[in-house]
């Protein structure tokens, strides 16, 4: 099914290496480790992102992929080296990770959205009570997101009643609303069926095309090659190879690549 | 796919058609509810035999009920004269005559509209918080209730319960002041220590000294003359009150990752659900005398309540943490990727879905509750059951009587639960926003 979607995607014609990239540091993050408990999870991660890049980050389950990520917003914590955000470093200082996670917008593989809440007020709850914005303000923003992924008529509706692409997407809309300048996704397609996947996989790359800052762990390579300026291959916690998308699946260099790429891709 | 060889293209679409009625509704019904089953068609018979012999043994008695009678003595001659001898029949009269008595207590008589004005001031009350479609300005009447009922209730100086609720403005003022100096930790023990220092040195004093200055008081009316339903009522809906909220911040103490705040909560909720509530009253009662300064006069229902509500809240503590536990981490993670912090993460996100998910398991501690405030009758209260029963028993004119104050009783304690566990049914349908 990922190949299905590759195909649609590529069909795009956008040239990833063509989209701007700046020199600004986004994110930085230096030797970084991390254990749950006596397990070493994260090791030695170094790596920088620079403003407008989108980067894919794949490899085996377990590899520490989620948990990478989910460092950069600090839903989990990290016990060794330095992870900066924007120029903000990721401490225990709660205020710190207050104005990172505000600028950070984060997709997770369940949605996660709040069922108790309408769509619309899913979107507005954070700009009113985080942002401060006005609430109708906040409803106009909403509702200019939600035309954006291409669902406004849903906005009175319950997360329960859309279809789980439809969720997805108003989940990445609920990130949005926030203008974060740095978006993370964490496996957002690999909760839905097959038809559902294109329309969250366009939405992305819409987003990419407006030169968002993007870092995507998935396993759809369709997209990789689409949009990404570059590949990250995990395994074991490592960062164990990255490149360009057209090096990364053409010319893999370390063997567990290899291995894992011919898995992946089925052949 | 292509299984099928010759190909078929539907050119109309087929109508609607009704159902086919090859039984009769009823007996239809009949069959599918009652019978369906040999173990069904047992069950069923044997329900309808008890029901049928619990009518046979009630309804004569019933049927044969005397409304006007001045003692139970009368009462039965009435019941003789008209059914023949030895004929069992209800005697409802002593309800009738002593009904007062049972709402009231021994509260005085010319200053019973007081408590009514009170119990329709709660249902004003109450009812904006039951009921969002009605106006939320009427929370702010809500929030004074409490000083109002108070007041109503117990009369006395009307600056005892303005200094109290002056407390609440007190820790307000103090959040205010603090928190931009000193941050958010300080300023929520400021919080909590202005207003209780305010109560326990200050409060008593000012409401003294600004009575001197402009008094306006009702008269007072002592605890002890409280009584039957309004005491069970003041105390029940009190407990109520502050039991959730108390028993929600025990729930959140529960799961917090600090030692302390984890360790006291958990030592809190596991005591309190160990020991009988009949024990806390007797606390209530006899021990805190000993731990208070001699010659304080801390009055026996706000004693009763204080070991009301500390018992509920330790089991919607419970409740609420099963809530708290069913919810899935990713709407914590939404709630922190999203930015938002801790309390507004728990007021807008976590508590509506975890009190959702808990309001069968809350409403059924709150029907317990309001239903052991007749415990209070062991620490020398009149509850509405026992305590005013035996008074009207005690007299020449009722002694004897035996079933119908229970009845009366009980029904109009199940009037009220009913209430509840209804009202909870309603709110649970309304929160549905699952549409699984
Ligand atoms: N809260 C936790 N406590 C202990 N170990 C954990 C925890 N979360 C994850 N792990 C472990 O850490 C490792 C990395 O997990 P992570 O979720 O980051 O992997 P992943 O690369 O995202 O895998 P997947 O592709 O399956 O999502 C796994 O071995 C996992 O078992
Ligand atoms: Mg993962």
């Amino acid at each position: 099914m990922s190949e299905a979607t590759a195909l649609d995607l590529t069909a795009r014609q956008i040239d990833p290496s063509q989209m701007k990239v700046s020199d600004e540091v986004a994110i930085q993050i230096t030797q970084m480790n991390k254990w749950y408990g006596t397990f070493h999870v994260l090791r030695d991660i170094n790596m920088t992102v620079n403003r407008g890049e989108r980067i894919v980050i794949c490899g085996p389950s377990g590899s520490g992929k989620s948990t990478l990520i989910r460092c950069i917003n600090r839903l989990e914590e990290h016990q060794q080296g330095q992870i900066i955000v924007d120029g903000t470093e990721l401490t225990s200082d709660l205020k710190n990770i207050d104005k990172v996670r505000s600028e950070v917008g984060m997709v997770f593989q369940h949605f996660n959205l709040f069922p108790h809440l309408t769509i619309l007020e899913n979107l507005t709850l954070a700009p009113i009570w985080v942002r401060k914005t006005p609430k109708k303000e906040a409803e106009e923003v909403a509702m200019h997101y939600l035309r954006k992924v291409k669902i406004p008529e849903q906005a009175n509706k319950y997360p329960g009643q859309l279809s789980g692409g439809q969720q997805q997407r108003v989940a990445i809309a609920r990130s949005l609303c926030m203008k974060p300048r740095i978006m993370l996704f964490d496996e957002p397609t690999s909760a839905l069926d097959p038809e559902m996947i294109k329309e969250v996989l366009d939405t992305m790359i819409e987003l990419a095309e407006e030169g968002m800052t993007m870092l995507c762990v998935t396993h759809e390579m369709g997209f990789a090659q689409a949009v990404a300026n570059r590949v990250i291959f995990m395994d074991q916690g490592q960062i164990v190879e990255q490149n360009n998308p057209k090096e990364f699946f053409n010319n893999p260099q370390s063997d567990r690549t290899k291995l894992f790429l011919s898995q992946i891709l089925g052949h | 796919m292509n299984t099928s060889t010759s190909t078929f293209v539907r050119t109309e679409m087929l109508p609607e058609q009704a159902p086919p009625l090859t039984e009769a509704g009823a007996v239809k019904w009949v069959r599918e509810n009652l019978f369906s089953s040999i173990l069904n068609g047992i069950l069923t018979v044997l329900g309808i035999v008890v029901v049928a012999y619990l009518v046979i043994g009630i309804a004569p008695w019933l049927s044969r009920s005397v409304w006007n009678a001045g003692s139970l003595s009368e009462c039965r001659q009435i019941i003789a004269d008209r059914w023949g001898e030895g004929v069992t029949g209800a005697c409802w009269a002593v309800i009738r005559e002593r009904w007062p008595q049972y709402l009231f207590g021994f509260y005085p008589s010319h200053l019973y509209w007081r408590p009514v004005l009170a119990f329709v001031l709660l249902c004003v009350a109450v009812a904006p918080v039951l009921f969002d479609r009605l106006p939320r300005k009427m929370l702010w009447f809500s929030l004074i209730y409490p000083a109002v009922g108070f007041w109503l209730l117990w009369g006395g100086s009307v600056w005892v319960p303005v200094m109290a609720v002056a407390g609440f403005a007190i820790g307000y003022a103090a959040v205010k002041v603090v928190q931009p100096v000193a941050g958010t930790i300080l300023a929520t023990i400021a919080a909590v220590l202005a207003p209780v220092l305010w109560w326990l040195f200050l409060a008593g004093p000012a409401a003294d000294a600004l009575q001197s200055i402009l008094p306006i008081a009702l008269q007072g009316v002592r605890s002890r003359e409280f009584g039957g339903f309004i005491l069970a009522f003041t105390i029940g809906f009190t407990g109520i009150a502050f039991s959730l909220p108390l028993g929600v911040m025990l729930a959140l103490g529960r799961q917090s990752d600090m030692f302390i705040v984890n360790k006291l909560s958990v030592g809190f909720i596991e005591f309190i659900r160990g020991v009988p509530l009949i024990t806390l009253l007797f606390t209530a009662s006899l021990l805190l005398n000993y731990f208070l300064p001699p010659g304080t006069d801390f009055d026996i229902i706000l004693r009763v309540i204080i070991m009301v509500v500390l018992f509920a809240a330790a089991y919607i503590a419970e409740v609420v943490r099963g809530g708290l536990a069913a919810l899935p981490r990713g709407q914590y993670e939404a709630a922190d990727a999203l930015g938002l912090d801790y309390w507004k993460a728990q007021r807008l996100i976590i508590m509506p879905q975890a009190l959702k998910i808990s309001i069968p398991g809350i409403v059924s501690t709150f029907i317990g509750l309001f239903k052991d405030t007749t415990l209070v009758v062991f620490v020398g209260l009149l509850d509405p059951l026992k305590g005013i029963t035996d008074a009207v028993r005690a007299s020449t004119d009722w002694k004897g009587i035996y079933w119908e104050p229970y009845i009366f009783v009980g029904a109009i304690f199940f009037l009220f639960c009913f209430g509840m566990s209804r009202y909870s049914m309603y709110l649970e349908s309304k929160l549905k926003t699952d549409h699984r």
